[in-house]
């Protein structure tokens, strides 16, 4: 980042504590957007709706209804599973990692971002259990002593799966609620009708701003995000385990660790460009995410697609240079084969279409940002579909090839998992402050400080 | 009269919080609070704030789950060994994630909740909140409390030291 961009402050200046304290505050006591919100809540539940009867019609008829089958026994499940999961990441990333680092233009998106992060999670965390096919068993992955004497095998990435995605959850979830309960104090002292009163006072556990109280909170607040950065890489990197740990060609590569955690974080990073502006146009909270916020999320954007793209490089490259037959031929199935549109869509979708964000008026361009994050979660879902599909319908015998088509139940089911998102999210954003008051105020406060030392001359 | 909890005084910055709190101490007084809208950390060295528990609580949580995750995959697979293509019963490096990943849980779970509980919440209420201008604490006011717990403390006299530091308002808190 260039000097000039370090000096000059990230929010409008002349914003006093109050006024943005009321502002915020004042999103959920007085909603602002009652009508747009209604009728996003209402399609969102058309989705989940169709989630509910996607996974009824699972249940009583078996993973039949989708389309995997020997050789594609992976398909929709992990999929989906991957995209959703890599999609949160990027939401603990901005909040925790730009927090240790000292970016406080993080203060205006971290909120609604670790809120992403939750709720894609859960979206990623159903797949298995949908994939058992027999979900009242999914009790079976924790060690219980049960009668039956055996216990989960822990050699296996499997096992591991579990018990990375828990802990995601459960740190995320802490993570987001810690940073939460100043703000929830705030509405508190701001709420004026008695439901509501109740409702954050409850919340905000008895919060009053103690001086000893935001040093412990302090403490706490930065050890856990010290926990969840190394935590997200090592989520993913087991994701990709999943993977790698099998000697599949096209999978079976030391790349895959890095080149998934990158890919999440570049599909999450796109998902919160598209929260961010979507936010801001419904809230009009146009003084505090900032042009200049979607500046940074655009550059953002464009190092973790070059990242991305390197992955795509150097899986050519690890296929070349390994000389192995079958991982030539899948090379040549990935590039040429039935499903080639999945890896031409990817490098279109997720590096062609990237390539004007070099340019700064694209970057504060909020519909150009919006449409080029869309193609990346739409690349970086084509890629996913990519790595699973085109790498298993052709394996090591000619005998056992195959091919996969997805069926009206696989897609049923991913498209009510976008409800299963925007339901909660909606909710959300409905009932607690999208952005974190405090920690806007600190910006402010920091910036008056600047100020003071060393007076702008606009 | 009610007993009192303390003397609470309003400023408009941190930065004049910051000097009162400073100027409280030089007059003698020890047992002082303040109450700000965001976190402070000017305030820690000039009130004396120390308290590392929370840290400690830290590492101590993600001993416990590394030692807890070698623990419970050890003893499965003793339990219930499989010989999978004759692969070690115990990898180190098979169990690393799972050890990895609740080091990271108890890590994070041990200082949140005992940050919630070192700070004696959550609870229901608290003489402060009884003051008239402290619905501004969480908004755009900066308080120093001089509690009654202070061997200094004479109300008439500790109110007359806090108005002579230019705050906003100053109040007597009652305790509950």
């Amino acid at each position: 980042m260039s000097n000039a961009d370090a000096t000059r402050p990230i929010l409008p200046p002349h914003q006093s504590y109050a006024d943005v304290t009321d502002q915020l505050a004042s999103i959920p006591l007085h909603f602002p957007a009652r009508r747009t919100w209604l009728i996003a809540l209402f399609l969102a539940s058309l989705l989940l709706g169709l989630l509910f009867v996607s996974a009824v019609v699972l249940f009583a008829e078996g993973v039949g209804v989708w389309g995997l089958n020997i050789p594609v026994n992976w398909a929709f499940a992990i999929h989906n599973y991957v995209w959703w999961l890599g999609i949160g990441h990027a939401g603990t990333l901005i909040s925790a990692l730009l927090l240790l680092l000292g970016r406080e233009w993080r203060n205006s998106l971290n909120r609604f971002a670790e809120t992403m992060t939750l709720f894609a999670v859960v979206c990623a965390g159903i797949y298995p259990i949908l994939h058992l096919g027999r979900p009242w068993f999914v009790y079976w992955m924790f060690p219980y002593p049960a009668t039956m004497k055996v216990w989960p095998q822990f050699r296996s990435p499997l096992e591991w799966d579990i018990w990375a995605v828990l802990t995601y959850l459960t740190v995320s979830v802490v993570f987001w609620y810690i940073g939460l309960v100043p703000d929830l104090a705030a509405a508190r002292d701001r709420a004026r009708r008695r439901g509501w009163q109740v409702f954050f006072g409850v919340l905000s556990l008895g919060w009053r701003g103690s001086a000893l109280h935001w040093m412990r909170w302090n403490q706490a607040y930065r050890l856990l995000a010290a926990l969840a950065v190394p935590l997200v890489v090592s989520v993913h990197s087991e994701v990709s385990l999943l993977f790698a740990s099998g000697t599949i060609p096209g999978w079976h590569s030391t790349i895959f660790p890095p080149y998934f955690v990158l890919g999440a974080a570049f599909s999450g990073f796109a998902v919160v460009s598209m929260i961010a502006i979507a936010l801001r146009a419904l809230f009009n909270l146009g003084n505090l995410v900032t042009d200049d916020h979607l500046d940074i999320l655009g550059r953002i954007l464009l190092a973790t697609g070059l990242m991305t793209a390197y992955g795509y490089v150097f899986e050519v490259f690890d296929a070349l240079y390994s000389g192995n037959a079958h991982e030539l031929q899948t090379l040549k199935d990935r590039l040429l084969g039935e499903y080639w549109w999945s890896y031409t869509g990817a490098v279109v979708f997720n590096f062609v279409v990237l390539q004007p964000l070099w340019w700064s008026a694209v970057r504060r361009n909020a519909y150009l940002l919006f449409a080029i994050s869309t193609s990346v979660a739409i690349g970086m879902w084509l890629e996913r579909y990519m790595i699973l599909v085109t790498s298993l319908y052709r394996d090591f015998l000619v005998s056992s090839w195959g091919s996969y088509t997805a069926t009206f139940w696989d897609w049923s089911t991913y498209i009510g998992t976008i409800g299963l998102f925007f339901v909660p999210f909606l909710l959300i954003i409905r009932v607690l402050p999208v952005i974190s008051i405090f920690e806007i105020k600190e910006v402010l406060h920091d910036e008056n400080e600047e100020e003071a030392k060393e007076p702008r001359h606009a | 009269m009610p007993e009192p909890f303390g003397v609470l005084a309003e400023f408009e910055t941190p930065e004049a919080l910051v000097v009162a709190a400073r100027e409280a101490r030089a007059q003698g007084y020890r047992d002082l609070d303040a109450f700000t809208p965001f976190p402070v950390p000017e305030l820690n060295p000039v009130l004396r704030l120390r308290d590392s528990r929370v840290l400690w609580l830290g590492l101590f949580g993600g001993l416990f789950g590394f030692a807890l995750a070698l623990a419970m995959q050890m003893f499965t697979n003793f339990d219930y060994p499989v010989n999978v293509g004759g692969r070690p019963l115990y990898p180190l490096s098979a169990f690393g994630i799972v050890a990895f990943e609740l080091t990271v849980l108890f890590a994070a779970l041990a200082p949140a909740i005992g940050m919630l509980a070192l700070n004696g919440l959550p609870r229901l209420h608290h003489p402060v909140f009884g003051a008239r201008a402290f619905a501004r604490a969480s908004k755009d006011r900066f308080f120093l409390c001089v509690l009654a717990s202070d061997v200094q403390f004479e109300p008439r006299e500790t109110t007359r030291f806090l108005r002579s530091l230019d705050p906003a308002s100053v109040e007597l808190v009652a305790a509950p």
